[in-house]
């Protein structure tokens, strides 16, 4: 990615040019703010790690879309289904094999990854919207199956199985203050492999499918394969993502907000933040997440002074109504996203006080 | 599956799925115009029957400004829905001309969030079954069959009346778009916009007119189906059930026909589901 710096600060050897984070006060700056958000418990009150939390797996998930959406521009409205398997793999291997979460994580990665490449070989043949669809079976399917199938693993009707706490040696990983630092752990890793990925040959030939699949194609980047592989990762953040989740609220279900509702908030926290750039999911699910919150304080405070007796429905109506709002203001108004505004303010700041 | 209970199943699914297929042509109507696919069709739906439910005065609490019969409030909420239809594409998706497939499919995603929220927060979150019929719900034809269990088929009268609308409703708009001014004016839309233009149509009020005949259509399918139900907020996802159909009966052609048939299909397998549970 083009970036533009300023004159006199240039690249003198090749690691130089390769490095991702180049000034040692960026360094400085990124090992506090990690540092800050590993130490949150023990100085922020809860609700600052337990959102912290819920941001960092959400994130994962939101990322992994990113690399399908964002950098391959496949629509998948399936990502909450897939974080769906991801976690039902991760419970049913903690409880049945006796395994540690710590081996069970990897695992219902891959094993989401599989269920993702099988929604993902229509994706040769359809585009556009007839591929949401097909990506939008998923997100029917695999509730389906996870509510009629082996009722006496998978909770049947119930939808609802509890998911074993993490543990290492004796150190219980049972509550919000102690799990974000998994979440914390995992959000590093998936970070640095999405960085990665976007700047590698891989990440090159998703976005020359994006931008012409078929001069894509013409320069030898094997569709299937680089299509299959995006759908691959994405369902293996979803995995990811599907397993923290599980795991740090106890239990998985299908009736637990993994619903088409979800997977389009993932689209529309993507679109908020910035489709195809890395800062842009960091951006977008902030924001969503935190105004979800907002709204509800909103909705509290308009039902206590106008719309009195009406408190429920107020909190159930105003979410829609601002992620919509939201959704809708940010596509007409700001298509590129949190992350585009933001280079333009940091581009207007480096060449200050020659703006032009 | 329960062989005996199969012949209700079929019947059942043929006439709620004739008001399925109506739901889906406005669908299709927006595709083929604006190659915009319109997620937001079930909550236009969901809107157009709770506003028929609220002038139709059912709220019963005495703030409501109208009391019409059933037949007025639908007039009037096609009204409201038609210059929405309009509002909606000049608000919403006119800015989005031109944009990746991906922000269309979004914008309308936000739509139906944002119809969603304001249907709850203006008219509830409860299931209204207080919707007007012209016929009560209990009204049965008994057609004697002997496969079946107990050996009577039941028909909802009102049921068979909402197929027979709908019906109604496909053949005017199949008449429509042969023989008036501007259905030929849409249908030459939906064949190239660049030589529509050329003719002298007026392409951006085309996109306008055919989101708010897709209103219209979606109110009507959700008034009959509303008094089959009552007005609820998930009569939206009956137009998921529609999708497949859509699929089915192919989006290249403009509506007709077609799409009634397959969607009938459709809606016979979900009976078929629901009994078996």
């Amino acid at each position: 990615m083009a970036v533009i710096r300023p004159s006199g600060d240039f690249d003198r050897n090749y690691n130089q040019d390769m490095a991702l984070i180049r000034k040692p006060w960026q360094w400085v700056l990124l090992l506090l703010s990690i540092g800050a958000v590993a130490t949150s418990p023990y100085w922020a009150p809860p609700y600052v790690y337990i959102k912290a939390n819920q941001i960092g797996y959400t994130l994962i998930a939101v990322q992994g879309l990113n690399i399908l959406t964002g950098f391959t521009g496949q629509i998948s409205m399936g990502q909450s289904a897939f974080m769906l398997a991801g976690g039902y793999i991760s419970a049913l291997i903690v409880t049945y094999l006796n395994l540690s979460f710590f081996i069970a994580l990897p695992l219902a990665a891959l094993g989401a990854g599989l269920v993702g490449l099988i929604f993902g070989i229509p994706s040769l043949r359809v585009k556009g919207f007839y591929l949401a669809m097909a990506t939008l079976a998923a997100q029917f399917i695999i509730p389906w199956f996870t509510l009629h199938m082996f009722p006496e693993y998978l909770g049947g009707q119930n939808g609802i199985i509890s998911a074993p706490v993490p543990v290492i040696g004796s150190y219980e990983f049972n509550e919000p203050a102690r799990f974000i630092h998994i979440t914390l752990f995992v959000l590093i890793l998936t970070t640095i492999a999405a960085v990665n990925i976007s700047r590698s040959r891989m990440g090159r030939a998703f976005v020359a499918i994006r931008d012409n699949d078929l001069a894509a194609e013409l320069l030898g980047v094997n569709l299937f394969g680089y299509k299959l592989r995006a759908f691959f990762i994405a369902a293996v953040y979803a995995g990811l993502a599907g397993a923290l989740r599980a795991h740090s609220s106890w239990q998985i279900g299908s009736e637990m907000g993994y619903d088409l509702s979800e997977s389009i908030i993932f689209l529309g926290m993507l679109v908020v933040g910035g489709l195809g750039t890395n800062l842009g999911p960091f951006l977008g699910t902030s924001l969503i997440i935190l105004m979800e919150d907002f709204s509800n304080i909103v909705g509290t405070k308009v039902s206590a002074v106008m719309l009195t007796g009406m408190t429920e429905r107020v909190l159930t109506s105003f979410r829609p109504i601002f992620f919509g709002l939201i959704l809708m203001l940010f596509l007409i108004f700001e298509p590129r996203g949190l992350a585009y505004r933001w280079q333009l303010f940091k581009a207007s700041w480096r060449l200050r006080p020659f703006s032009h | 599956m329960n062989w005996e209970l199969l012949p209700q199943s079929i019947i059942n699914g043929i006439l709620t799925g004739g008001v399925y297929g109506l739901i889906a042509l406005g669908v299709v109507l927006i595709y083929k115009s604006s190659e915009v696919f319109n997620f937001a069709q079930g909550h236009l739906l969901m809107l157009g029957a709770f506003i028929t439910w609220w002038f139709a005065g059912a709220d019963e609490t005495g703030e409501e400004l109208l009391n019409l019969n059933l037949g007025f409030a639908v007039i009037a909420a096609l009204i409201v829905i038609f210059l929405l239809g309009f509002l909606v594409e000049r608000l919403a998706l006119r800015p989005m001309t031109g944009q990746p497939l991906l922000s269309i499919v979004l914008m309308t995603l936000g739509m139906a969030l944002l119809i969603e929220g304001l249907v709850s927060i203006v008219f509830g979150i409860n299931v209204k079954p207080n919707f007007p019929a012209p016929i009560s719900r209990i009204e049965m034809f008994k057609i004697p069959f002997e496969y079946q269990y107990n050996g009577i088929i039941f028909v909802q009268k009102l049921r068979l009346a909402a197929f027979l609308v709908a019906m109604f409703l496909v053949i005017v708009i199949g008449l429509f778009f042969r023989y008036t001014r501007i259905g030929l004016a849409m249908r030459a839309t939906s064949e190239d916009h660049e030589l529509a233009l050329s003719a002298g149509i007026n392409v951006p009020r085309i996109f306008g007119f055919s989101w708010a005949f897709a209103g219209v259509i979606a109110t009507a399918g959700g008034v009959l189906l509303a008094m089959l139900t009552g007005a609820s907020l998930t009569l939206s996802t009956v137009v998921l059930v529609a999708f497949p159909a859509i699929l089915l009966g192919g989006f290249g052609i403009f509506p007709r026909g077609d799409h009634w048939w397959h969607c009938s299909w459709i809606s016979y397998r979900n009976c078929q589901d629901i009994h078996r549970d």
